[in-house]
């Protein structure tokens, strides 16, 4: 879209130069002509005819390749080829062939006119046919806040038809009106304009309105002021609340593979950081496969990454329970320790088959760049993973539920001796419980390859936090599970910017010790007899 | 009445452990310093301190053994005890230093000069003084582990939640010390050790005096915490861990009980930590992490839980094994912890002294079982 555009524009430059070249002809030559104080001149005039056709001229003198040719006083624009430099017509970019460098003198420029620049180009801008140039001229004088562009603003402002357009200029007008000498009645309409932009430029603005105008705007600007402080602030919570929400699904997908094998099954399995990195090593090798075989088909791959990470983690998941954790049952801490000695295992058998560095994971281009909402601004990555960590959560409660499988799996839960005469075969409940929760342990995986490093230590940063949103939620509840995960998640961020992250996770750490204290059981406990089974 | 106290405490197994205690600490000493340099029966300071350190291992795995073994609480977090005692030591060590630092500072120790503070924190006073860090030592873990045990027991949080809120506990721990602002030297921890009591921690000497302080006191932790376990007192550690409403039933107290070898258990952990800092020569924020804390369950595992000798040998055995592995075999040492879990728990859950009493009974019940089959096929 943008090269079109941007073809599209060259070819009516390149229409409507010859037309406008005999007028502009004189004005660039006097560019060239005398001390600063006279390209200045020129400039202005340059700047006063309009004509778009002249940017590219004062952009050249901008970086400093306006040149003037010795032998005939002429102005061209002259770059760097070989040992000499090639020349080019400043309006018509039409090449006028190579010269010896000696052949050329450079038109300097100084602050004072290097301001005048910036300020000419602002207006011609501002008149071009491509609204998001306008756009950007606009932003560009509302830093600046050039007085000197108040003019053209006006005569822009007059002609412009595209709405978006017409508020930056329209903001723009109020910074420059704001800066200048003009009424009060005019600043106080600039306050509002501002006022209504309400971020934090605006709010530099109006500080400095605040300070230098009259009485009238004085007051004026300090009620704006209060009302976009608290516009931002409104919009800094939101945010807090986003990175809450975000943080909060890394940890519901970390923990809800283990809200299964700890919470349904009451199995504890320290190897469930380790599924979880399975599941990223998993991602990586689906992704080597597409770069290798199918590139075009990049995009697709974290899809097909989802049901190999499943499957790989899921079956790490019941040979470990088969091999494992079947003669354990009932010895919680005996299981803790087993499976500590096979996350260790595991961690170092990935180092020496992938080596101890990061492996690189990409992440598909519908996943990377962000857009903005109101003053949050919200990257699709990081949406992906909220929306992701909510359908697994759907998936596995519906699971649970509705599906003959998880009423074998609730059935065995709650009374084993009873299913096992019901003629539910338990041993293979307990082996594919625990390979759904090591699988949905490897999906998550496929979802932290996004945002961590892929290494053999990449589980060991998320089973403390797993196990303490588990814990936190109460053992044996999938709800729980989810309002632990989120609380935890959102403390965390809104403690971050008064203690720092360090310190804002140890401060979580102490609550939860604290919170055990109260609960031992966690915020949804079960009750009943089951509870001291 | 102590008398009495002590010997109702050593049986046979005490004896045979306090005796190559103090075979070691005549030995070694005569080895290292005695000993020519080219004789085969010399010991360099290295391995002296290397010796001192299983030894401090063990009395930490002494020390997690009277609260798993007896009390049956799984401390995830008991290295948190021993690193605290450690710092504490480091404290006294780092203003020993005085003036010798790099920046030559007279009082602050060089990290404090490189990050550009004033003046010593509130907590590093009295540092300076031995027996006021030797008091740390014990009362800084003892505390903590009170208040821990305090809420904790009395809220009645057992089991895998005790574990995990340990495990909680000594993971903030760590991630408090590798901050700056906490004043004990972030990432890097204390080292750079200069003395001991104005002894140089370098010389051959200090190393041999410093290991045969650690040989008395894995001997007297060890002492204290047979008598203990033999008492009456012990008899209900024991009752709680089997039977823990039952015994609150009885009319125990069961809170107090717990509390009291919970206690005791983190100021060993405090004294263990504390002697292998001079040894190691550098204490940093890594020690607090769970995975060190876990690695001294599984020394007492691979001893046999619930056999305070088992815990000493656990503890030597393991970190031999894993001296050798990182040396020779740096890839294979994981596997070869992570498989030395999984075994245990899943072949020995009574240890190596269980499986030594597993095939000491064998004998005779091998025997009958052998005879059994036979005679049902008669029938």
């Amino acid at each position: 879209m943008h090269r079109v555009l941007s073809w599209l524009l060259a070819a009516l430059i390149a229409v409507a130069t010859p037309a406008f070249a005999a007028d502009l002809d004189p004005l660039v030559r006097a560019l060239g002509t005398g001390t600063y104080a006279d390209t200045e001149k020129a400039l202005a005039k340059l700047a006063e005819t309009g004509d778009t056709a002249a940017v590219p001229v004062i952009e050249a003198l901008q970086t400093g390749d306006l040149h003037v040719r010795k032998a005939d006083g002429a102005v061209v624009v002259a770059r760097k080829a070989g040992n000499g430099v090639a020349l080019t017509d400043p309006l018509t970019g039409a090449a006028l062939g190579e010269a010896d460098r000696s052949a050329v003198e450079k038109i300097k420029i100084n602050n004072s006119l290097r301001r005048s620049i910036s300020a000419a180009l602002g207006a011609l801008t501002l008149m071009s046919p491509n609204p998001q140039t306008r756009r950007q001229a606009a932003d560009a004088v509302f830093k600046s806040r050039d007085v000197n562009a108040l003019e053209a603003l006006d005569t822009a402002l007059a002609k412009e038809t595209d709405e978006g357009v017409r508020r930056a200029m329209f903001q723009a007008r109020a910074a420059v009106v704001l800066n200048s000498s003009a009424p009060d009645a005019d600043k106080i309409a600039a306050v509002e304009t501002l006022k209504a932009r309400g971020d934090r430029d605006a709010l530099a603005l109006l500080n400095a309105a605040a300070n230098s105008g009259g009485a009238e705007v004085k007051a004026v600007a300090e009620r704006a002021i209060a009302s976009v402080e608290q516009r931002l602030a409104l919009w800094g919570a939101a945010q807090n609340l986003w990175y809450g929400l975000s943080l909060g699904s890394v940890l519901l997908l970390a923990a809800i593979g283990l809200a299964v094998t700890f919470g349904v099954m009451g199995v504890i399995n320290m190897a469930h950081g380790e599924m979880v990195m399975i599941g990223a090593y998993a991602t990586f090798l689906v992704q080597e496969v597409f770069r290798t075989f199918a590139p075009g088909l990049f995009d697709l791959s974290i899809l097909v990454a989802l049901p190999v990470a499943f499957l790989a983690s899921g079956a790490v998941g019941v040979a470990i329970e088969r091999s494992v954790i079947r003669w354990l049952y009932g010895r919680p801490l005996e299981t803790l320790l087993a499976t500590w000695g096979l996350s260790l295992a595991l961690q170092q058998a990935v180092r020496s088959i992938f080596g101890p560095t990061n492996r690189e994971v990409g992440a598909p281009s519908w996943m990377s760049g962000a857009f903005e909402l109101g003053g949050l601004t919200i990257t699709y990555g990081r949406l992906w993973i909220v929306v992701f960590a909510f359908l697994v959560f759907a998936a596995l409660l519906v699971a649970l539920r509705k599906t003959a499988f998880g009423l074998n799996i609730r059935a065995v839960t709650q009374n084993r001796s009873m299913a096992s005469a019901m003629g539910i075969r338990t041993a293979r409940v307990d082996a594919l419980t625990f390979g759904l929760g090591s699988g949905i342990a490897g999906l998550a995986g496929v979802a932290l390859s996004q945002i961590d490093n892929v290494s053999p230590n990449l589980g060991q940063g998320y089973i403390i936090d797993s196990f303490m949103v588990v814990v936190f939620g109460g053992v044996g509840n999938l709800w729980g599970t989810l309002v632990g995960a989120l609380a935890l998640g959102s403390v965390n961020k809104f403690l971050e910017p008064y203690a720092g992250a360090v310190l804002g996770k140890i401060l979580v750490l102490i609550f939860i010790i604290l919170f055990i204290q109260r609960r031992p059981r966690g915020l949804f406990a079960l009750k009943g007899r089951a509870v001291e089974a | 009445m102590l008398t009495r106290f002590l010997l109702m405490g050593l049986d046979k197994k005490a004896g045979v452990l306090l005796a190559v205690l103090a075979v070691l600490a005549v030995a070694v000493p005569v080895m290292a310093l005695a000993a020519p340099p080219d004789s085969p029966w010399h010991l360099s300071t290295h391995t002296v301190a290397l010796l001192g350190k299983y030894l401090c291992f063990a009395l930490l795995a002494v020390a997690l053994d009277l609260v798993w073994g007896y009390v049956g609480i799984l401390s995830l977090g008991h290295a948190a005890f021993f690193a605290l005692g450690g710092y504490a030591m480091g404290m006294y060590l780092m203003r020993q230093i005085g003036p010798r630092g790099v920046y030559g500072h007279p009082v602050l120790p060089d990290f404090m000069v490189f990050l550009n503070w004033q003046e010593l924190p509130w907590y590093w006073h009295g540092f300076d003084q031995f027996w006021f860090a030797a008091l740390m030592v014990v009362a800084v873990p003892g505390v903590l582990a009170f208040a821990f045990g305090w809420f904790a027991f009395r809220s009645r949080v057992t089991g895998v939640y005790l574990s995990i809120i340990t495990q909680a506990l000594t993971f903030a721990l760590m991630l408090a010390f590798f901050r700056n602002d906490m004043g004990f030297g972030g990432n890097n921890g204390l080292t750079d050790f200069k003395t001991i009591l104005g002894f140089d921690i370098q010389a051959p000497e200090t190393r041999v005096g410093l290991f045969v302080a650690t040989v008395v006191a894995l001997a007297a932790g060890y002492t204290l915490a047979s008598c203990v376990v033999a008492s009456k007192l012990g008899k209900v550690l024991v009752a709680v861990r089997d039977a823990e409403s039952r015994v609150r039933f009885l009319g125990y107290e069961t809170e107090r009980y717990k509390l009291f070898a919970w206690t005791l258990s983190a100021c060993m952990a405090g004294v263990a930590g504390a002697l292998y800092v001079p040894q190691v020569g550098i204490i940093n924020p890594s020690e607090f992490s769970a995975a060190s804390s876990i690695e001294a369950v599984i020394w007492v595992a691979v001893g046999g839980r619930g056999t305070l000798a088992g815990a000493v040998l656990g503890a030597v055995l393991v970190n031999f094994g894993k001296s050798y592995f990182t040396a020779a075999l740096p890839e294979l040492w994981l596997f070869a912890l992570g498989g030395l879990f999984v075994l245990v728990t899943l072949f020995l859950p009574k240890g190596l002294l269980g499986l030594a009493a597993q095939v000491k009974g064998r004998w005779p019940s091998g025997r009958a079982m052998a005879a059994k089959p036979a005679g049902q096929k008669g029938i």
